[in-house]
């Protein structure tokens, strides 16, 4: 269903940047902070202005988190099965993807993947583990004992 | 000598040139942001399929990170000093000692690390830039262009800002303007800045660059099946949408910012050209607008309803309008 999204540009219409269409939508992903841009105002003249968000970024960003937040709840059954290991649930909670979290931890994709299989998890290192856990911003133990509900 | 002036913070739209007009301004020169954001040579377009943020291929509507402190440096005859660190107990004794000495500095972070953010923008990004300005005891005081009022960050946090690994990994990054030229000849700045844009846009040699790399996306998003995987397709419809609204400004941010610039200029050199080109930009950043709500819509759609030929033809329309913007600057006698 696509329900009138109320996104306030119009798409035939001419539209320009004047002040009084900056798009004022208070998204929440912005938690009541404003950000400033230029816009133009009533004489033609470019001035800085301040807007709560546009709705379409919020519908974009809310999109992205709902799909890494899915992938999260996947993971986490997957390790409650002894299918993946905790790191896998973890860099989803934290919005990333495997090249991503190699880049962050120095590793190449393989060797991040390869630590999503619970053997080789168990077996890893504590300088490994304390960087993990550091990027995660969890403690060691979290990381270890992943909850067995949740 | 550091200057003991306290910091006056202001928000801006962009972190960069955001972080380079408060430390010029610090050091008396004062300039807007669109001024220093054009001036820089801040503009740009670039689609860039091999290098990958956050597993998506880099698009950007404006330079590379570090390159408006290097352009500022070059166009405005001011002179940075600038360091990276191999060592992270060096990199914060120095920015310790010179904090406490007074000294205000930009530094480059990744928002991951910056726990002042929303929990929802702290993306892997390793590229963003404030400025700090003091400390109270483990807390560095931060001022934070994007932000509405000056913020606070504990020291571990900013190391590991300081510190991540990845594209665009800061190392360290510090730098701040230790004299600047407020004798310095803006005119003659701004018409070599937008020869450099206008060229840049025009006739780079690589597909990914400028107009071309414009039509190089249409072109990606033309071959985009939605109905075979709608999910990657809507991600990268949603990526793309991000990187426009990195500074949150309806869709066209950086194009605005650059038809403030070249408005400002036109008045400063009295040329009817430049704001007649301030204009035609503006329409690109309402077309740019229109072509991030159809991926937005897109991104929203449950079904497949949506025609990848349609988003791309609003895209070709900015490159068309953006073109005809570039062709009038280099055409106009400055």
């Amino acid at each position: 269903m696509l329900p009138d999204m109320g996104l306030c540009v119009n798409d035939n219409e001419e539209t320009t940047m004047k002040i009084s269409e900056v798009p004022q939508d208070k998204i929440k992903t912005m938690q009541g902070e404003k950000k400033v841009l230029y816009a133009i105002d009533d004489q033609g003249n470019y001035t800085r202005a301040t807007t709560s968000g546009w709705e379409a970024e919020e519908i974009v960003l809310t999109q992205i988190i709902d799909d890494f937040d899915q992938k999260a709840r996947a993971a986490a059954l997957r390790v409650r099965n002894n299918e993946t290991s905790p790191i896998e649930c973890f860099m989803y909670r934290k919005w990333m993807d495997p090249l991503t979290l190699a880049q962050v931890m120095g590793l190449y994709r393989w060797q991040v993947k390869r630590h999503f299989k619970p053997g080789v998890f168990k077996k890893l290192d504590d300088k490994t583990l304390n960087e993990y856990a550091r990027i995660f911003g969890v403690s060691v133990d979290a990381l270890k004992n992943f909850p067995k509900e949740g | 000598m550091a200057d003991l002036r306290p910091l006056e913070h202001r928000q801006y739209a962009h972190c960069e040139s955001g972080v380079v007009t408060t430390l010029l301004k610090h050091q008396g020169l004062d300039l807007s942001e669109p001024m220093v954001f054009g001036i820089a040579g801040g503009l740009t377009f670039a689609y860039i399929p091999f290098i990958r943020i956050t597993n998506m291929p880099v698009i950007s509507y404006r330079m590379f990170p570090g390159s408006i402190i290097k352009g500022a440096a070059k166009n405005l005859a001011v002179e940075f000093k600038t360091r990276r660190y191999r060592d992270k107990e060096e990199a914060l004794a120095e920015l310790t000692r010179l904090v406490d000495g007074g000294q205000v500095v930009g530094l480059q972070t990744s928002v991951y690390w910056l726990s002042y953010f929303p929990p929802e923008m702290r993306f892997q990004f390793n590229a963003h830039n404030l400025i700090v300005y003091g400390r109270e005891g483990e807390e560095f005081l931060v001022s934070d262009p994007v932000f509405e009022h000056a913020v606070r960050i504990r020291a571990e946090d900013l190391q590991n800002a300081r510190f991540a690994r990845g594209t665009l990994a800061p190392k360290g990054f510090m730098y701040y303007p230790i004299r600047v030229n407020s004798s310095v000849d803006m005119r003659e700045a701004i018409r070599k800045s937008i020869k450099r844009t206008v060229h840049m846009m025009l006739r780079t040699p690589f597909p990914f660059i400028g107009i071309k790399g414009i039509h190089y996306l249409g072109k990606k998003i033309e071959r985009l099946d939605a109905s075979k995987d709608p999910r990657t397709v809507r991600l990268f419809l949603g990526h793309i949408f991000r990187m426009q609204e990195e500074i949150g400004t309806g869709g066209g941010g950086f194009r605005f910012m650059y038809a403030a610039f070249l408005q400002e200029a036109g008045q400063l050199l009295g040329s009817p050209a430049l704001a007649e080109a301030s204009q035609m930009m503006t329409e690109a950043g309402d077309m740019w607008r229109r072509f991030a709500l159809a991926c937005a819509r897109a991104c929203k759609s449950k079904t497949v309803d949506f025609d990848v030929g349609e988003i791309a033809k609003l895209l070709r329309k900015c490159a068309a309008q953006e073109k005809l913007v570039y062709s009038h600057l280099k055409s106009a006698s400055l």
